[in-house]
């Protein structure tokens, strides 16, 4: 690999630009592919580097001159965390660990905070306002933590008209029987409703802060890879 | 602050360091997961790089085959020539490097240079 390519790879990832290095294993020669142009030099099928560059999977393929391999950089699944409160602060500090990328949103004075969330990324907004700029997509969980339905609700409202892969809400069973009529209200139907994972987080017992966002983290990779 | 920003970045780590080691003068090589087969503990794409001095950033399996990839590593690095690397799972020879997992790996180990 040229120092040049290696040097390229790491700005575009800081950059946030998904790109794709497709190498040939016979003689070692690369491309360096930006999602948005095509693919010229290694004889590679424009289609097979579109569906790397979407589903961010590696693999090998097959071109008249010898096997090369596709190695997509996709930006990092989103996880957006409305609710500053004690159990986004410890996914705040886990999430990144496994690999995701986290936005936190909190309208409320003294929540969203560079103190309480060093390094974060946080919106002082209401998730209605908030969600409309961050493009939710389906390399993006919505995991709602207020317990308050002023806020939560508009950002479910939101998660459920997006292809988010992952939505969760904070709340006992009763609150989430509330909420399904809540939102239900609002036109969205028992399979929309079904997307929302409530009680939220895998069934380990969980009872800290710390423990609810292992539970809770551990569902979302569940949603991303199963 | 410096440390949650460069995690919720999109870099990759391995090739952050392998580019800082270049920026340093230092003679870098990378290895890459190109093919796996049954329970291999890392996916196709995953990277180590290698420094010159044999220090490495990243891994290519459960720890078992790493030492062997450093080894060719610092060759590829001495010969500037790219290399494939093939480890399955060990056989009899218990003093074999291989993947006691009972997987198959396929690696490209290549010279980051100029």
């Amino acid at each position: 690999m040229r120092a040049a390519i290696l040097r390229r790879l790491v700005e575009a990832q800081k950059a946030g630009r998904d790109v794709l290095l497709a190498t040939r294993l016979t003689d070692g020669v690369q491309e360096l592919i930006e999602a948005r142009n095509a693919p010229r030099r290694l004889s590679l099928d424009a289609a097979q580097v579109g569906d790397a560059l979407r589903t961010g999977e590696s693999g090998m393929v097959e071109t008249p001159e010898g096997a090369v391999f596709l190695r997509p950089y996709i930006r990092a699944p989103r996880i957006i965390v409305v609710g500053a409160v004690h159990i986004a602060q410890a996914l705040v500090a886990i999430a990144p660990t496994a690999g995701f990328r986290v936005t936190v949103l909190d309208p409320r004075e003294g929540f969203a905070t560079a103190e309480r969330f060093p390094g974060a990324v946080l919106l002082r907004q209401w998730p209605d306002e908030a969600m409309a700029t961050l493009q939710l997509d389906a390399r993006t969980a919505v995991v709602a933590l207020t317990h308050d339905p002023k806020i939560d609700d508009p950002a479910l409202v939101a998660a459920l008209q997006s292809d988010a892969f992952y939505v969760g809400a904070l709340g006992s069973r009763k609150t989430q029987g509330a909420r399904r009529e809540r939102l239900g209200a609002l036109g969205f139907t028992a399979t929309d409703l079904d997307r929302v994972h409530g009680p939220i987080g895998l069934p380990i017992g969980a009872r800290t802060p710390e423990e609810i966002a292992v539970a809770v983290l551990a569902e979302v990779i569940v949603a991303l890879r199963l | 602050m410096d440390q949650p920003n460069t995690r919720n970045s999109n870099a990759d780590p391995v090739l952050a360091q392998a580019a800082e080691w270049l920026n340093e003068g230092r003679r870098v090589a990378l290895a890459t997961v190109t093919r796996t087969w049954g329970s291999a503990p890392r996916r196709a794409g995953s990277h180590m790089a290698i420094a010159a001095n044999g220090d490495f950033s990243g891994s290519v399996s459960g720890g078992c085959i790493e030492g062997a990839v450093i080894e060719t590593a610092l060759d590829v690095i001495e010969s500037g020539e790219p290399r494939t690397m093939e480890f399955g799972v060990t056989n009899e020879m218990a003093w074999e490097v291989g993947l006691a997992c009972g997987g198959r790996v396929h690696l490209f180990v290549e010279p980051v240079a100029g």
